[in-house]
């Protein structure tokens, strides 16, 4: 940056993990792949070997990578234009995955006001109706598709909006924790990402509970319509975001642990911390579109 | 545009320099070794795709079904676009970023290098998972590279996850090699180089990172509806579950339309490089065209329903559309005005680079008029899905950003090498290509007016002149690629030795630093004034 004259840039070193994690993003790619193939032809296969063999690698590249990273970082190699680089690497990853929460949203937005809308005989569709899918009524949530599948709907009291409070809540914890590592009060720290991970942690076992109940109970599930289909990709892929920030914030826990980070330099911690807002974000906007209205 | 004062100090004794053997490209973290893989890469999927090509000219060189079955023909078009797409233009420009930006900003690599070489290596991953499916049993991807639903959900062959899964890892790819520009252009710019400093080709990947980054995840989002429609039975795109297969459509080209101009923003850039070199001027309304870039690139997310005039939406979405795609004529007009200003009373000559970019300019500015005339709804509805819209997209992909590339290879194909290349070869590859195109592409306008339809192996017999008229430009153009292989080959390994800067009127950074650039470009940062 144009303020820092004549420092002497850093360009880390050559490094296997990043060919490392391509060949386990293969695998996973692959092995996936014949995973689902698998699954639909209800055949036995190898793919999900593969696709074990790809997360291994993928674990083993996480960890060397990290490691090497947090060596660098800890014996002080790093410039502060690389602190900048990683800050706004990660801002821009949340933005990405912002927009890939966009695209589901974006399908229920559009199920609901358009597709199911017009599929009732709205506008000028009174035939599609009356020919295609006679009897059919537009409602939401769609408790009854136009093919005759049948479920409950979730509704926003009771076990939904608990876990909104407790996401809420961790956002904050999460935030004093920050607070306290940025004044240099290391037990604030400890205390409240602990707090933050076990807050974390209920919330996933309740989401876990939900999908139980709405299995069992109400009989909504994966394939009972584009209700079904929205509510659990949208809640799914949020809930996957949640274990992926908790494993962070563990990680992140052990480190505090073991006394690495400063008030200067924390940026493992921080980027923690805003994909943990980011998650609960997401949450809030699913807690109002896809349980409240 | 920018002048270097001060020392720079140009060699790095430190611990890299470069090393050797096949670990140097495995575990590399240097801008120039990723983007000459980057570039290297691209050339490869640039002739497998294009091998395709070839398969699909072969058998419409005459009506009636000849030499493959329709299903390999499905086949052979909608991995040719994948490939084209996903494979050749992007990691093409990729590369260019590569090498380009950190030279052309002052910065000593990119901003997160390890990163870089992560983004890189998935691709050959990608793309053998892609093109093994082909060989699977039932057949690889064939409905088309926009795979629209229901073709890619009830009707698509078992192998579709693996076309899936392989899109969700060039996405990761894209998406990571898009943070890494964009970081690189925001954190790593050498003093005194403001954001209106910069060169064209920066601007334009600055804007073209922010599209990959906001759209791309929007593709995985697609595709794994299509995946789990497919597979595990919800209905996103299936009226019995209350969706609705136009939304699938509505989807993909809210990802499809920024992708496009994702594939010709770098264009500009390299263009708006290489107009001002030969016409010895200062490129003419430099501020204009960074403002043109972003207006394009901020309407880009607003038009995308013009691809889908025909299936179905209320009068006032097809007005609206349209409308907002004609007004995206307002901001390239901007440009292509520019260029021909830059051109305006300057000693130009004629090198091979600016032959390219003069042929870009003329030639895209023809796909972009077709484009202005399938932005008219009541007119869109003859020309849909015929060889009009093919025309089209060859103009501005083909004689657009492929011969960007080919403009920006040959322009600092000096600077990689530190040789110069055979003028007379890369002369002959020009006039070579510049006719097989418009040979190759030029009559699918009057097939597609004439009622062709796209995507079908067979025709109807008054379409067999002109589709044999395509078919030998089409042959003759892929032939014509392999002169462009053999000039490269003998410019790596040798020729006249390339001066600092073997261009009599270019600026930047780049031509300060030796050829070939050393394998540190810049060990601190030099001051830009």
């Amino acid at each position: 940056m144009a303020e820092q004259k004549h420092e002497k840039y850093y360009v880390p070193a050559s490094s296997p993990w990043p060919i490392v994690g391509a060949i386990g993003l293969g695998l996973i790619a692959f092995g996936a792949g014949h995973t689902v193939i698998d699954m639909k032809n209800e055949t036995e296969g190898w793919g999900s070997n593969v696709l074990l063999g790809g997360i291994a690698v993928i674990l083993i590249m996480l960890f060397g990578w990290f490691r090497d990273q947090i060596n660098e970082s800890m014996s002080g190699l790093y410039s502060k234009q690389l602190g900048h680089s990683y800050r706004q690497g990660m801002a821009w990853f949340i933005f990405s995955e912002i927009m890939f929460f966009a695209a589901f949203f974006g399908a229920l937005f559009y199920a609901r006001t358009i597709a199911v809308e017009w599929l009732g005989g709205a506008g000028n569709n009174a035939m599609t109706n009356e020919v295609l899918w006679p009897g059919f009524e537009a409602i939401w949530p769609l408790t009854e598709t136009p093919g005759g599948t049948e479920s409950g709907a979730m509704g926003w009291l009771g076990l939904p909006l608990y876990n909104t409070l407790i996401l809420i809540a961790s956002s904050f914890t999460c935030h004093f924790a920050h607070v306290g590592l940025e004044k240099g009060k290391r037990k604030q720290l400890t205390v409240w990402l602990g707090v933050t991970i076990v807050l974390g942690c209920i919330f996933l076992y309740m989401q876990g509970a939900e999908y139980v109940h709405a299995y069992e109970e109400l009989g909504l599930t994966l394939d009972s319509g584009v209700y079904g289909n929205t509510f659990y990709m949208l809640t799914g892929f949020h809930g996957m975001h949640v274990t992926l920030g908790t494993i962070m914030l563990i990680v992140m826990f052990f480190r505090v642990l073991k006394g690495h980070f400063t008030p200067e330099s924390h940026f493992a911690f921080q980027a923690t911390s805003w994909y943990w807002h980011f998650v609960d974000v997401v949450w809030v906007c699913l807690f109002i579109f896809v349980y409240i209205l | 545009m920018s002048t270097v004062v001060g020392e720079m100090d140009q060699h790095d004794d430190h611990h890299h320099h470069a090393p050797s053997g096949i670990t140097r490209w495995l575990f590399t973290t240097n801008h120039k070794d990723i983007g000459s893989m980057y570039l290297w890469f691209s050339f490869i999927m640039f002739l497998v795709g294009g091998s395709m090509a070839m398969v699909i000219r072969a058998e419409l060189f005459q009506p009636g079904l000849q030499l493959v079955d329709p299903h390999f023909f499905n086949q052979m078009t909608t991995v040719h676009g994948l490939i084209m797409v996903f494979g050749a233009v992007m990691p093409a420009f990729t590369g260019l970023a590569n090498w380009m930006i950190p030279m052309m900003i002052g910065a000593p690599d990119m901003a997160l290098p390890r990163m870089n070489n992560w983004s890189f290596w998935i691709l050959p991953f990608a793309f053998a998972i892609l093109l093994a499916s082909l060989f699977m049993e039932g057949g690889g991807p064939a409905f088309g590279w926009t795979f629209y639903a229901p073709l890619s959900t009830t009707y698509s062959s078992d192998s579709t996850a693996l076309f899936v899964f392989s899109v969700h890892i060039m996405g990761i790819s894209s998406i990571m090699g898009a943070i890494n520009v964009i970081v690189t252009i925001m954190n790593m710019r050498a003093p005194g180089m403001s954001y209106m400093k910069m060169p064209l080709f920066v601007w334009t990947w600055f804007i073209t990172a922010f599209l990959l980054i906001a759209v791309m995840p929007v593709l995985a989002g697609a595709v794994t509806m299509v995946l789990t429609d497919k597979y595990f039975g919800t209905s996103f795109f299936d009226a019995a579950g209350g969706g609705d297969p136009v939304m699938f459509q509505h989807i993909f080209w809210f990802f499809g339309h920024p992708e496009v101009y994702i594939m010709i923003l770098p264009s500009f850039g390299i263009v708006s490089a290489i107009i001002p070199a030969f016409s010895r001027k200062r490129l003419f309304g430099y501020s204009s065209m960074v403002y043109a870039t972003a207006a394009i690139a901020g309407l880009s997310f607003l038009v995308w329903a013009h691809h889908m005039f025909t299936t179905g939406m209320p009068v006032f979405a097809e007005l609206f559309f349209m409308y907002c795609t004609m007004l995206i004529s307002v901001p390239t007009g901007v440009k292509v005005f520019n260029w021909v200003a830059t051109m305006w009373r300057g000693s130009i000559s004629f090198e091979t680079p600016m032959l390219f970019a003069l042929a870009f300019v003329i030639l895209f500015t023809i796909g972009g008029f077709s484009g202005l005339m399938l932005a008219i709804t009541p007119v869109d509805f003859q020309y849909h899905d015929t060889y009009f819209v093919v025309a089209h997209f060859h103009y501005v992909l083909v004689s657009g950003a492929i011969f960007s590339i080919m403009a920006a290879a040959y322009y600092w194909l000096p600077k990689w090498t530190g040789h110069m290349y055979d003028e007379g070869l890369a002369k002959l590859h020009f006039w070579a290509s510049l006719i097989s195109v418009n040979v190759l592409f030029f009559p699918m306008h009057f097939a597609g007016l004439a009622g062709m339809p796209r995507r079908i192996p067979d025709y109807s017999v008054q379409f067999a002149d002109i589709n044999q008229i395509v078919s030998i430009g089409g042959f003759a153009f892929g032939l014509s690629q392999l002169i462009f292989l053999w000039l490269v080959i003998k410019c790596v390994k040798g020729g006249k030795k390339a001066p600092a800067k073997p261009w009599e009127g270019a600026e930047g950074l780049e031509w300060t630093v030796p050829s070939p650039a050393p394998y540190h470009t810049f060990d601190t940062p030099p001051e830009v004034k």
